[in-house]
């Protein structure tokens, strides 16, 4: 047990280290002026990609559902903090002070709608669990692209139909345009701050894994029936994991929003489309493989933009890399090949040949 | 009497779902996958019917049987080099994640050969629109076909599966591969059969779905096939009758969403539908209830 | 995990190799592009980097500009906003001097805010959004959505083609939003009575007979349709389905509706739109390009190809007119071309005399088109 429990740790030591040793290293890249300005703009997607990954594995690898509604929690996320952020510009003008609360903003109103929807949701099972998931999720951006806000002396207006259905005074102006969604939100997220996003991520998220929660959840996951049998409470454990990743999944969403002077609801960043990217970072790194998930998501971020000089051939090539990585990575005859050939194996040949 | 004219325009992109539905739930049944490539197959297959109309000039049955062969041979290489190596993957997500690689694979093929540029569909369908009620009520050709096409392939396919030697080891496959196996099955025969079935609906699918929509880009399968998909689920996934049932009140319920509450919600009325009638029934429409094992 | 980082990088390394530098530095003048060239509105990014690319291309063949050659790189953006700022950090590392970008409205405004920050000349070819040109380093070719929207109602009220109007407008996207909101406000002054404005998604454009219902049956004589021709095809088609012939009246993402491969353009007939480019215009410039667009790349160029190559050639002129030289940094340049743009009149091909006021719109009268026998004619 003791031996385990330290592996763990070792493991969790090498994630946590690795995310500061790539921050390290880019930080000295920026101060040497030795990295490019496509590079320099990829950081924080990375990290908000990243976090994302991480908070979907909590869904799919520890509690063991698959969820293709991801986006649309960090869709509230993104949104909620965008609009507490353009409401207060001029109330608080400090961005850390403004960037805090529009980001536990963020957190919050994603987690509430992790319990919300988690509730009539984790009663299913398997893929018919994935669907409403997904019907969740489509809902959330549909919502979004008709919700109109504005705001007069009167205080806020809101309309499902268009900007005129406001009714504003002549001095209102209109914050959340529907389709246009939200624009001129500062430019907040800094690579630094996404990285440090990205540890406290991974601390609640392998904090959790360990702990007595944690097991539970892992026990539901391998065997549902037997976990209730000893007394574990399903609905609290599932949910509690539901919202949790939830919440962090609006963390994500508000890194991305803080992150372009525009946010709208489009089916390529927020709808499906988004769910099942995050989902291919999860599976291509390792379901219940969190630091897997972290590398996979800033590999399949960073890989489009580097084969950019292939022009029209581009996500021809993504695709066919995308698939020879899931068969190279997934498929059993690929893992056995690997074993084979294996540098660690070959080193250990060489090793017993020394010693023969 | 426009009740009824909604109600027909329901049908009618209720069918188009019904029948790519079909290929969906036949393939998850058998293979347990969600084929997410499967509306891409389906838009290959317009693609195919479309040149072989105007640059090869073939009549049309020809050229409707020239992209069921082509979607066939799709459909079987695809599982034999994408699927099949992750048959016995850890995880069942690793060939879901697969079929996503595949569908976009597709997509940027289709756009790299045949351009970005939308290409109006010529209508295979040579039947006059039905007119009811003194020309109030009209009921095209397109719709007509298109349910006729779905009814002959769920009886078909069901006819298929219970009667046939092929279509019982298909049963036997989906039960328990390992049995199957036991018991002189091929699986692997039995599943690119599936596949191959699979793509050939999905050929008859994408010329029914652009004759009656006539508008075809390389993205034209990807919606439907969503939309689809959440009708097998709705219908209860593995289900052929469950199909074309939650296929055409799919379409029936956008239409009537779009029409009675709100044009601009229509996306959020049919997941919130679906949600529902999962909430009440977990298992879809015509689902069977799963089994748990301790 | 690490033999997959592996492959990875080997796979991005061996794409590297492709990389290729024509020029030294300082001789040419770099201009970037960006947009969608891949994704569901590729079809409009690309007819924006061809159309360029020919402007480009006959500028060289000319002597370039001020004899300077020209260099153009255009990048995809697959109409997302995130990935449209990886696109232009892309051509910012190329050394890009110029931006004619970007195609689609949302990445404009994305980008818009990171050109601003540099001082990075930016002239939109169809960035119709207000927002896109809010700084005043960026302009546009094309007309704004407000513009379009309380033009096309002026027309049908002062011309008194109807009364009442039905708008169907795609309610997930920012141009055609933008052109119907602005539509449905002036239309209250021109005195028309809008009996039905019926919205359709990204994610259900496949049938619209519920929104022809409607139209049909509030008695509507005109539809609207701010929107794009693709979808317009699949309208008409669906109208002549169920016997409903309104007059269909548009705005520039119309153009191309003629274009459509193997669409019937009997159900066209009748069309009005207001657009400033036709490809069967009459004059030379319009000929001679759409002859050589033709020839380049077999199709017939739409409304976003003209805005490019005019867009082009615009930077050609503001160039010239402000006396830069290939060897000023983007930062000058831009200075010297805020100005400049805002001193040149063009003769384009979706426009005579085109000018542009400093806050970065074009001043140019749209044309009124009506399709008669598969063919754009003057009204």
């Amino acid at each position: 047990m003791k031996k385990k429990f330290d592996k763990t740790a070792k493991s969790n030591a090498i994630t946590y280290g690795m995310v500061i040793a790539f921050w390290v290293i880019i930080q000295i890249m920026i101060y040497t002026d030795n990295i490019s300005s496509l590079m320099k703009g990829l950081l924080v997607p990375v990290c908000a990609y990243a976090i994302l990954a991480v908070s979907l594995n909590l869904t799919v690898g520890i509690l063991g559902e698959l969820s293709l509604g991801h986006a649309g929690f960090m869709c509230v996320g993104a949104f909620a903090s965008a609009f507490f952020t353009i409401c207060m510009k001029d109330v608080i003008p400090v961005a850390g002070v403004r960037f805090t609360l529009a980001l536990l903003i963020g957190a919050a109103s994603a987690a509430v709608f992790g319990v919300l929807i988690g509730i009539p949701v984790l009663r299913l099972r398997g893929d018919y669990l994935a669907i409403v998931t997904l019907a969740f999720g489509e809902i959330i951006k549909n919502f979004m692209n008709i919700l109109f806000i504005g705001r007069d002396s009167q205080g806020l207006h809101f309309s499902t139909k268009d900007s005129v259905a406001l009714g504003l005074e002549p001095d209102g102006v209109v914050l959340l345009k529907g389709p246009q969604g939200i624009t001129g939100t500062s430019k907040d997220s800094t690579f630094t701050i996404g990285i440090i996003l990205l540890l406290i991520t991974l601390f609640i998220v392998l904090r959790l894994i360990q702990s007595r929660d944690g097991r539970a959840i892992k026990a539901i996951r391998d065997n549902r029936i037997a976990a209730e049998s000893i007394g574990i409470n399903i609905t609290k454990y599932k949910l509690m994991a539901f919202a949790i990743s939830a919440g962090l999944a609006g963390i994500g969403g508000v890194l991305y929003a803080h992150n372009l002077s525009t946010l709208t609801a489009t089916s390529k960043n927020f709808g499906y489309n988004m769910s099942i990217m995050i989902l291919v970072f999860v599976v291509l790194g390792g379901i219940g493989n969190i630091r897997g998930s972290v590398i996979a998501a800033a590999v399949l971020t960073v890989l489009p933009e580097l084969l950019r000089s292939l022009s029209d051939y581009r996500m021809l090539i993504y695709a066919i890399v995308l698939i020879v990585m899931m068969l190279f990575n997934w498929s059993p005859a690929a893992l056995e090949f690997r074993e084979r050939y294996s540098l660690k194996r070959l080193l250990h040949k060489n090793k017993a040949k020394e010693a023969a | 009497m426009s009740f009824l004219s909604y109600l027909i325009n329901g049908i009618s992109l209720g069918s188009v779902y019904a029948i790519i539905a079909l290929g969906y739930t036949m393939v998850y049944g058998i293979a347990k996958m969600l084929n997410f490539a499967h509306g891409d197959v389906i838009m290959i297959g317009a693609y195919v019917v479309f040149t072989a109309i105007t640059s090869m000039a073939l009549p049309v049955i020809p050229a409707i049987l020239l992209a069921v062969v082509a979607c066939t041979a799709l459909g079987v290489l695809i599982e034999r080099v994408a699927y099949r190596p992750l048959r016995n993957a850890a995880s069942p997500l690793a060939v879901l994640i697969t079929a996503i690689g595949v569908s976009y694979l597709l997509q940027n093929i289709a756009l790299l050969v045949f351009g970005a540029n939308t290409k109006s569909f010529p209508s295979v369908v040579g039947i006059k629109p039905l007119s009811l009620g003194g020309g109030a009520l009209t009921v095209s050709g397109e719709t007509i076909v298109t349910i006729l096409a779905c009814i002959v392939i769920m009886i078909g396919l069901t006819l298929f599966i219970n009667k046939t030697k092929a279509g019982q080891a298909m049963l036997a496959v989906s039960e328990d591969k390992g049995a199957a196996q036991l018991m002189g099955i091929n699986v692997n025969g039995t599943i690119a059969l599936t596949f191959a079935i699979g793509s050939a609906l999905a050929a008859i699918a994408g010329v029914l779905l652009c004759s009656a929509y006539p508008s075809l880009t390389p993205y034209t399968g990807s919606m439907p096939g969503i939309k689809a998909f959440v009708a097998a689920v709705f219908g209860g996934i593995g289900s052929i009758p469950g199909a074309m049932i939650g296929g055409i009140l799919l379409g029936v319920i956008e239409i009537f969403g779009k029409a009675y509450i709100s044009s601009q919600m229509a996306d959020a009325i049919v997941f919130g539908v679906l949600i529902i009638v999962l909430l009440v029934k977990p298992t879809g429409l015509l689902g069977k209830k799963i089994q748990e094992k301790v | 995990m690490k033999k997959f980082m592996k492959f990875a990088s080997l796979a991005c390394a061996a794409t590297m190799l492709f990389s290729t530098t024509a020029f030294a530095e300082g001789e040419t003048f770099k201009i970037g592009g960006i947009g969608p060239i891949t994704g569901g509105a590729a079809v409009y990014g690309q007819a924006v980097m061809n159309a360029a690319q020919l402007a480009v291309d006959e500028i060289n063949a000319a002597g370039g500009i001020a004899g300077a050659q020209v260099e153009f790189n255009f990048q995809d953006d697959e109409h997302d906003a995130e990935k449209s700022v990886n696109a232009y950090n892309t051509l910012k590392d190329w050394d890009m001097q110029m931006l004619l970008g970007t195609v689609t409205s949302t990445p404009c405004i994305a980008v818009a805010a990171e050109a601003v920050n540099d001082n990075m000349f930016l002239l939109t070819p169809s960035g119709s959004a207000v927002e896109c040109v809010a700084n005043d380093n960026a302009f546009r070719v094309c007309f704004s959505d407000p513009n379009q929207g309380v033009a096309s109602a002026q027309y049908i009220g002062e011309n008194k083609i109807a009364t009442k109007v039905a708008v169907i407008y795609d309610s997930s996207d920012v141009y055609s939003s933008g052109i119907y909101e602005k539509f449905a406000a002036e239309a209250a002054n021109q005195g028309l009575e809008i009996v039905a404005a019926e919205a359709f998604t990204a994610d259900s454009k496949t049938d619209f007979s519920v929104q022809l219902q409607k139209a049909k049956d509030g008695g509507a004589e005109l539809v609207f349709l701010p929107i794009y021709y693709t979808e317009a095809s699949l309208i008409l088609t669906q109208a002549a389905g169920m016997d409903y012939a309104p007059i269909f009246f548009g705005c520039d993402g119309l153009d191309g509706l003629l274009a459509v491969e193997s669409f019937d353009t009997a159900l066209a007939e009748g069309v009005m739109l207001l657009t400033p480019f036709a490809a069967d215009a009459e004059d030379e410039l319009t000929q001679n390009f759409v002859a050589a667009y033709q020839e380049a790349y077999g199709e017939i160029p739409n409304q976003f190809a003209a805005d490019a190559y005019d867009g082009i050639y615009a930077i050609k002129a503001a160039v010239e007119q402000a006396g830069v030289t290939p060897d000023m940094s983007a930062s000058d340049i831009c200075d010297a071309l805020k100005v400049s743009m805002t001193e040149i009149t063009i003769d384009g091909l979706t426009g005579t005399g085109m000018t542009w006021t400093a806050d970065g719109e074009p001043n140019k009268a749209p044309k009124a088109v009506k399709i008669t026998d598969g063919k754009y004619a003057a009204m």
